[in-house]
């Protein structure tokens, strides 16, 4: 019971790092109609003006903005000089120029920081860990992305739902044409929503350094997974990458944590274990095909 | 008249080194991704062995030809044709992983060139798939973990806990580790890509072990010792790790957190012979900020095999002299001790080493005992040459 509790904890907290990535992914994909491969990118530099400053610094909370504004600021540089060039190209132009940012900023991360991963520490406040239920002690830095995690998406869920802003990103996701007929500057609003998906993405990136590691291509080995997220939860759909995100992670944690266990009870040990990695590794792509089955343009998907 | 002397001289030694082509050797290794800095370390301790010889090995002017493989099995088959079949490449080194040496090395070796591993040695090439034109300088992936399957023994753990990414050397890293441990073995498989390992982790403190084994080169290593100290499993339970899960680039991202760690090795920094003391001070001058690992010596020592076959055949025209003065291995190694098996992969010895506060800090390895001494594989048997 208590392994259960606990790897639940860690589905939650992968769901919403999934979460945090894939809220700008989808925004981007819903109302620019851009399929931006170099997010990761973004994660990456996140992760590195973050530490970098943390470093400098002693303090991780001094990270903390400078992640966000770096991965803001190359977000909106990014959108100004190659994005905006792509709104009306078909999505293969896009893929290829994004492609070629993610070569680019994996490059000039090489040649500033070389190959070497970064060393990151956990904040002071969080390095030990929490007895979340007697006989459970968890690591705080853990409950402390998971709270961040959900605290981000009720911030997202207020301003998508409650401001103006909201009000046109939303109009934005269901009908881009009607939304910039009726006089909207769309332009603004497009660079706007890019920069606040950088914003996050950056977070993602500099709250995932102490766990993981700080290196170059950090951001294509979570991208993947990222959009799965965005097709599940509904293209544009913020509440969809809420709800993905997180089912996402708990199964994916689950399917890896017991499955291999499960089936060594019906079968023998090698077996077992070989059949049950390679259905936890396919997990997340068989609930996709699923999904997409039940509901062709995902669970949320804005504008149906 | 002197002058017109010096000033002839001068210009036949400009033009010489171009009216003889230099040795080109072909380098396939990974430098893009997480996994980046291992193919750095390969191709920068290739590049120490020549330079400490002004450009040559053995006497012959060598040129590396680099590329890199972006741990793409199919990425590693096509730079080998081209050096094969474009630039006419003979000799080939460098691969890191075993996925990409498993789907390249038999193409090179099969068209009539050498490849000598600084790294990647999976069984499948080492026992009935053992080829004249393959040679391992590093160890053969089994006898890296059977090594510290010997000194989980040696330190007497009963229960462990085994962790590899599901692929072929993660597979061949635990059936290394059972073969000479003999206690009672959990096996956990991860995925190559994996970053997350908080779900081992609670299965690790589910089973209670007496110690954990876990394989998981560059930035997975990273990961999951970060992940196994947050999770507090350090202090209760001592891990245990072959060379790869715990060399000085990994130590440095994790820091402090590393000491404690026991890990066995094949070669180490403050081993006592004059090879690795040259090769030690050479790497310091040239690379003050980068920590010399298994990767960058592993590479050195290839380099230095070169040259000790270059120095009796002059070149690799004759491809059997050339093969027979490597299998030789007339060299002084900079880990001591060693020979070519019956497979062409090392018989050499074996170390147990702590992990410890360095001066600055910093964690550093100090060898502490010698576990094994010149043994070889077990597939080495079924090598039929």
């Amino acid at each position: 019971m208590i392994l259960f509790l606990e790897q639940l904890l860690n589905g939650l907290q992968y769901g919403v790092m999934l979460f945090l990535l894939a809220a700008g992914l989808t925004l981007i994909f819903g109302i620019m109609g851009v399929i931006n491969l170099a997010h990761g990118s973004l994660y990456m530099i996140g992760a590195y003006a973050g530490t970098l400053a943390a470093m400098q610094t002693g303090s991780f909370w001094l990270g903390v903005p400078v992640a966000l504004i770096a991965a803001a600021l190359t977000g909106l540089v990014v959108e100004a000089v190659v994005i905006r060039r792509l709104y009306a190209r078909d999505h293969l132009d896009q893929v290829l120029a994004t492609f070629g940012l993610i070569l680019f900023f994996n490059q000039s991360i090489i040649l500033l920081f070389g190959r070497q991963p970064m060393f990151t520490q956990l904040p002071e406040l969080f390095s030990g860990a929490v007895e979340v239920i007697p006989g459970l002690p968890y690591p705080s830095y853990r409950l402390f992305i998971i709270a961040v995690g959900l605290l981000v998406a009720l911030g997202l869920y207020l301003i998508i739902n409650r401001t103006r802003i909201g009000m046109l990103v939303r109009a934005g996701s269901t009908n881009r044409e009607m939304v910039r007929a009726l006089g909207v500057d769309i332009r603004l609003l497009y660079t706007l929503v890019f920069g606040l998906g950088a914003l996050l993405a950056g977070l993602a990136g500099f709250l995932a350094g102490p766990v993981l590691a700080v290196q170059v291509g950090m951001g294509e080995q979570i991208l993947l997974s990222t959009f799965v997220v965005v097709v599940i939860g509904g293209v544009g759909s913020i509440k969809g990458a809420f709800v993905a995100g997180i089912s996402l992670g708990v199964i994916d944690t689950m399917l890896r944590a017991f499955l291999p266990g499960l089936l060594r009870q019906v079968m023998n040990g090698p077996e077992a274990d070989a059949l049950g990695v390679g259905i936890s590794s396919m997990g997340i792509y068989l609930l996709m095909a699923l999904v997409l089955l039940v509901r062709p343009k995902g669970l949320f998907a804005a504008g149906s | 008249m002197k002058k017109l002397l010096t000033a002839a001289s001068l210009l036949a030694l400009t033009t010489l080194p171009s009216l003889a082509e230099p040795l080109k050797i072909g380098v396939i290794t990974t430098l893009s991704g997480p996994a980046g800095y291992l193919g750095e370390q390969v191709r920068d301790g290739l590049q120490l062995a020549i330079d400490q010889e002004g450009g040559k090995l053995g006497g012959v002017d060598v040129e590396l030809v680099v590329e890199d493989d972006g741990l793409k099995p199919g990425n590693g088959l096509q730079i080998a044709d081209k050096f094969l079949n474009e630039e006419g490449i003979k000799l080939i080194t460098g691969i890191i992983f075993s996925n990409v040496a498993g789907a390249t090395v038999p193409e090179v070796v099969e068209n009539d060139a050498i490849y000598i591993s600084p790294n990647a040695a999976p069984s499948s090439l080492a026992g009935a798939g053992c080829n004249k034109n393959y040679f391992v300088v590093s160890w053969q992936n089994d006898s890296l973990h059977e090594a510290t399957g010997a000194a989980a023994k040696a330190l007497g753990y009963k229960k462990v806990v085994a962790l590899a990414p599901n692929y072929q050397a993660g597979k061949d890293a635990i059936a290394g580790f059972k073969r000479e441990f003999g206690g009672d073995v959990t096996e956990i498989y991860t995925q190559l890509e994996q970053t997350d390992f908080a779900p081992e982790m609670a299965q690790i403190r589910a089973a209670a072990p007496d110690a954990v084994f876990q394989f998981h080169p560059g930035g997975m290593g990273i990961a999951f010792l970060k992940q196994y100290v947050q999770a507090g499993l350090s202090k209760d339970v001592p891990m245990i790790v072959s060379e790869p899960s715990a060399d000085g680039v990994i130590l440095g991202a994790v820091g402090e957190a590393a000491v404690g760690l026991k890990a066995t090795t094949h070669w180490n920094a403050d081993f006592d012979n004059d090879a690795n003391k040259a090769m030690v001070t050479a790497w310091a001058a040239k690379h003050p900020d980068k920590p010399l690992t298994t990767y960058g010596q592993q590479a050195y020592d290839v380099g230095l095999l070169i040259a000790s076959a270059l120095k009796k055949t002059g070149g690799i025209d004759d491809l059997d002299a050339f093969r027979a003065a490597l299998k030789e291995a007339d060299f002084a190694s900079t880990r001591g001790d060693f020979k070519f098996g019956q497979n062409q992969h090392p018989v050499q010895d074996w170390y147990m080493v702590d992990i410890v506060a360095g001066s600055d800090g910093k964690p550093v390895w100090v060898t502490k005992e010698k576990l094994r001494d010149d043994v070889g594989d077990v597939y080495a048997a079924e090598c039929k040459m």
